[in-house]
């Protein structure tokens, strides 16, 4: 007995250090190996298709393809197994039996949770300087308020602490926060203005003028405007230059969104059209016919695969925008005129002065009902889900609104790249990091890993390069030579018969090089008597000819 | 109805002391990191550039000698002490840390040829220009003591080359024949010779100690066994080897340094063409180390310069050169793996950090952390033109630059006089020698 207690000891040692532990009595694990990995965890963090060895590769070149998998492969799992320690859970609002949940009203939302998820509803009575634009910063702590007739604030929302207020005496057309919640641009009557978080004005950007909309690509820091006068620009904060201004010629750019996923911008145009640019173009990226009639919002989803536009048809349409192909569409009995989706999926849609929320939207099949929906007083005009919360801010003609939308936010932030509770001498260290990193705009495109592809053209033109210069093919395969040490069996037949397996492969790639050479001298003679036809019909006659 | 709000107790995320370090949960979901791939490039941008910013490798010069230093050799034990030998006979110790000279011993009349330490870390042999074989001890003598060496051997001809076996008593010399010595013994105890009148390097194998190699003045690279009585076999080439040095990490590997400008690895079973043509030094190569790792190894050239080649690679990863140092002669690698040392004509031994943007010293986790994170990156992003341009920019001096034009007008010339031989001749007459194919005359056995 004693003995086996001292085994025990010993074991329960050793067990800290090994991965396995060895029992004292021969028992075997009952679940040898690593814990499996569900599937779709797997999936979600799989970043494109495997790399399959291409044929007639060299050995450095299979040994290194496979060494890399290898290590993608260790990653993809060790991500994936990190999801368990991840700390929060969505929210979820389920209705009983018999009660539909777009019924329910905020005020029993509110009564229901606890008081500090209750205070996320609430209502700011500013009915005098018409209706309110609105956004909220990266990490969803900070809220930016504009009404269209100057009235400019911005708060710290959930402690109610206001920043700053203020009032422009022009029109403000938008208002967008910048990288941090220091600087914000207002977009004015004549030209754009930025603006400290305290209120003083910074800069008076003359060369932005009659900016209607605006749209701020956090990872370039480029904040891009879309004009009345139908130019669309880009100003760099970092440095304060003009990147780009292009000129649309597609007249008046009223709707416009950005695709979180690859920063491309896209317009929506009163013929019905949404053209996508990018600032290293003066043509669109892509036009695509989306109403009938002229296009009332927009919106993408944040891993760049879906867009939402609702147009003046009355409908709501879902694109994938990968393919550009639509996907299903539902009809609104009054067009929606404010649209935005949340990082939980849920689509918000404004039609007058009634917000309504769709689930699954960007599922396979269309929706037939709201899961929540809430009237307000005045005409909506500005609608953004906060980052990080279960919350919609609406902006409408009687001033703002907080709106509790259960599943809206995602629950789980990495706070090296956007942490709400980050102190400042953590936002200090962080804006230093996002500026070194700053991916300059000659990137920006349709394909945000194109740097990461081999580029097949310019390699094979350096091969035929290097094939001229030196004469032969560095890279060409060597014909097959049988080892003639075989301890007997290197006699003249058996060597013949080795040569004979191989020798087919040799042969198609011969055969394959001479039928292209011919088939292209067929091409080449075609098209000189084709000429020649042409030229020999023409005789000095030919102009009487009917 | 149920109903759940997302709401996070801020106790959990913010830190509760100022004394406490800062939370920072994660999330690796790719969404909530867009632009992976232009980050890390831009990272991958920066990193090159800080490489650069930051290669700064010349650590020290040990200055003290009176004449051009003509070998140099490391102590089998410490990494502090080096032992070099000068044209006038003169060997002194340093102590690499302190940079100074620890002992001085006019061991020689004339050129010390070779000089190398045994392997237990008390004494060192030399040979010089005055024929004769002196062991040393490596502690000073006593105060009023004469410097006397432990063993003196006397020959019949200049001997040009030393090494020593890495755990028996025997080494080796190389003059007119190669010789194997015993310690006790006034005489060698075989010699090997094959028709050549003079060697100029021998080593001893340091994985399979019984091989050996030599670099012979009829252009040849012989090989040894000393469990047999003669030579093993030897490949001729076009030119001359000056030094040459054994692959510590695998035995069949041994890069030699040759006349024309190149280093040529080679595998001893297979001697009819090299493994690889390493060329960039655009004047002949004196001399070649191997890192301790065996994947890298330093090479010392007559053109003022010492390079840095990766043991399978064509082309060097790193040059170095000062305007102060001339014709450079011997170069080794030292055993930690962190510096490489030059003895040149201008009477000074240079210490050069062997990677120029590391930073030395003690450093915390997260300086190892972010230095590895921006080595692979760079290794990661080495064929985009960018990064490869920043990476591959090195300072050369004036005439280096002008005289490596030349030779690859040069080059070119001789390659398009020959494709137009081939072209204008009956196809197949003229062979289509590879790079490698060319340097090798012949191999005997």
């Amino acid at each position: 007995f004693r003995k086996m207690e001292q085994e025990m000891l010993k074991c329960l040692f050793l067990g800290f250090g090994l991965q396995k532990i060895r029992y004292p009595c021969s028992k075997k694990d009952p679940f040898p190996g690593e814990a499996p990995i569900p599937h779709k965890q797997l999936q979600k963090f799989q970043r494109g298709e495997k790399y399959k060895v291409p044929a007639g590769a060299r050995r450095r070149l299979k040994e290194a393809i496979i060494s890399s998998e290898a290590m993608s492969e260790l990653a993809q799992k060790q991500a994936a197994r990190y999801d368990l320690l991840l700390p929060e859970d969505a929210g979820f609002l389920e209705g009983d039996e018999d009660e539909d949940t777009n019924t329910i009203s905020q005020d029993d939302i509110a009564d229901a949770v606890d008081i500090t998820s209750g205070s996320k509803y609430f209502n700011l009575h500013l009915s005098q300087f018409g209706p309110y634009r609105l956004d909220y910063g990266r990490t969803g702590r900070h809220l930016l308020v504009g009404g269209k007739k100057g009235h400019v604030a911005c708060i710290d929302w959930q402690s109610k602490d206001l920043m700053c207020e203020m009032n422009v005496m022009e029109t403000v057309n938008d208002v967008k926060w910048l990288h941090t919640e220091a600087m914000f641009a207002v977009a004015q009557k004549r030209w754009l203005y930025i603006y400290d978080s305290k209120g003083l004005e910074l800069h008076c950007v003359k060369k932005f003028n009659d900016v209607l909309r605006m749209q701020f690509l956090p990872y370039h820091f480029l904040l891009a405007t879309a004009s009345a006068t139908g130019f669309l620009q880009y100003l760099d904060v970092s440095v304060g230059k003009e990147i780009a201004a292009v000129c649309t010629k597609m007249g008046r750019l009223d709707v416009m969104s950005q695709n979180p996923h690859n920063a491309v911008i896209h317009l929506g145009h009163p013929n019905g059209t949404v053209s996508l640019w990018s600032p290293n173009q003066k043509e669109p990226l892509v036009k695509m016919l989306c109403h009938r009639g002229a296009v009332r919002s927009l919106t993408v989803d944040k891993t760049g695969t879906y867009m939402v536009t609702s147009g003046l048809d009355r409908k709501l349409k879902v694109y994938d925008i990968r393919a550009f192909k639509p996907l299903h569409s539902c009809f609104l009995p009054a067009g929606a005129s404010c649209l935005s989706l949340s990082q939980g999926g849920l689509l918000s849609a404004a039609t007058g002065d009634i917000v309504q929320v769709y689930q699954n939207v960007l599922g396979s099949s269309p929706v037939s009902k709201p899961y929540m929906a809430h009237r307000l007083r005045g005409q909506i005009w500005g609608l953004a889900y906060c980052p990080f919360e279960d919350v919609l801010g609406i902006g409408h003609g009687e001033g703002f609104t907080s709106m509790i939308v259960p599943g809206a936010g995602e629950p789980n932030f990495d706070a090296l790249d956007t942490n709400p509770f980050r102190s400042s001498k953590q936002r200090q260290e962080w804006e230093v990091k996002a500026l070194l990193e700053k991916v300059q705009p000659e990137l920006i495109g349709l394909d945000p890993g194109q740097l990461s592809k081999v580029d097949q053209a310019s390699f094979e033109q350096r091969h035929k390069e290097q094939v001229e210069a030196l004469g032969f093919d560095p890279l060409a395969k060597d014909k097959f030579k049988p080892k003639t040490k075989k301890k007997g069996r290197s006699s003249a037949g058996a060597i013949e018969k080795r040569k004979r397996k191989v020798a087919h492969e040799d042969q198609r790639d011969e055969i394959r090089q001479t039928v292209q050479e011919r088939t292209e001298r067929d091409k080449e003679q075609k098209e000189k008597s084709n000429e020649k036809k042409k030229l020999g019909n023409k005789s000095t006659l030919d102009r009487f000819r009917k | 109805m149920k109903v759940k709000v997302l709401c996070r107790n801020p106790d959990d995320y913010v830190r509760e002391t100022t004394r406490d370090i800062q939370r920072v949960p994660r999330n690796y979901d790719p969404t909530l990191h867009p632009f992976e791939v232009p980050r890390e490039y831009t990272r991958a941008l920066n990193a090159t550039k800080l490489e650069r910013v930051f290669a700064k490798p010349f650590v020290a010069s040990l200055d003290g000698h009176r004449d051009g230093i003509s070998c140099i050799t490391k102590h089998a034990k410490s990494l502090s002490t080096v032992i070099s030998g000068a044209c006038d006979g003169e060997v002194k110790l340093w102590n690499l840390p302190r940079q100074e000279c620890l002992r001085t011993v006019q061991a020689h009349e004339g050129f010390v040829r070779g000089i190398c330490s045994r392997f237990c870390g008390t004494s060192f042999f030399t040979v010089g220009d005055d024929k004769t074989i002196k062991q040393w001890n490596l502690e000073a003598p006593g105060y009023g003591v004469r410097e006397e060496p432990i063993n003196t051997i006397l020959g019949k001809a200049v001997f040009t080359g030393i090494d020593h076996h890495q755990r028996e008593s025997t080494f080796v010399t190389c003059g007119q024949t190669v010789d194997i010595w015993d310690e006790q013994r006034s005489s060698p105890i075989r010699s090997f010779s094959w028709g050549v009148d003079s060697f100029s390097c021998v080593r001893y194998n340091p994985v399979e100690t019984e091989l050996l190699a030599s670099c012979a003045s009829d252009r040849s690279i012989v090989l040894y066994d000393t469990r047999e009585s003669a030579p093993l076999r030897k490949v001729i080439m076009q030119l001359r080897s000056n030094t040459l040095c054994w692959n510590p990490m695998e035995a069949y590997y041994f890069t030699c340094a040759n006349e024309d400008y190149n280093l040529y690895t080679y595998d001893i079973r297979h001697l009819d063409v090299p493994v690889t043509v390493h060329m960039d030094h655009v004047s002949a190569v004196l001399d070649v180390d191997y890192s301790p790792t065996g994947r890298e190894f330093v090479s010392a050239s007559f053109d003022k310069t010492i390079r840095i080649f990766p043991k399978d690679k064509g082309h060097s990863r790193e040059v170095y050169h000062t305007k102060r140092m001339q014709h450079v002669i011997c170069v080794r690698w030292s055993a930690d793996n962190k510096y490489v040392l030059s003895g040149s004509d201008e009477m000074n031994i240079r210490l050069w950090k062997a990677n120029a943007s590391e930073k030395l010293g003690l450093l915390s986790t997260r300086e190892k952390a972010a230095a590895h994170y921006n080595k692979k990156l760079i290794e990661k992003f080495q064929h985009h033109p960018q990064v490869r341009r920043i990476a591959r920019h090195r300072h050369l001096p004036g005439d280096i630059l002008k005289q490596k034009r030349e030779q690859r007008e040069m080059k070119e010339a001789r390659r398009r006089r020959e494709q137009n031989v081939r072209k204008h001749s009956k196809p197949g007459s003229v062979p289509l020698l590879t790079e490698k194919e060319k340097h090798v005359a012949a191999v005997v056995e």
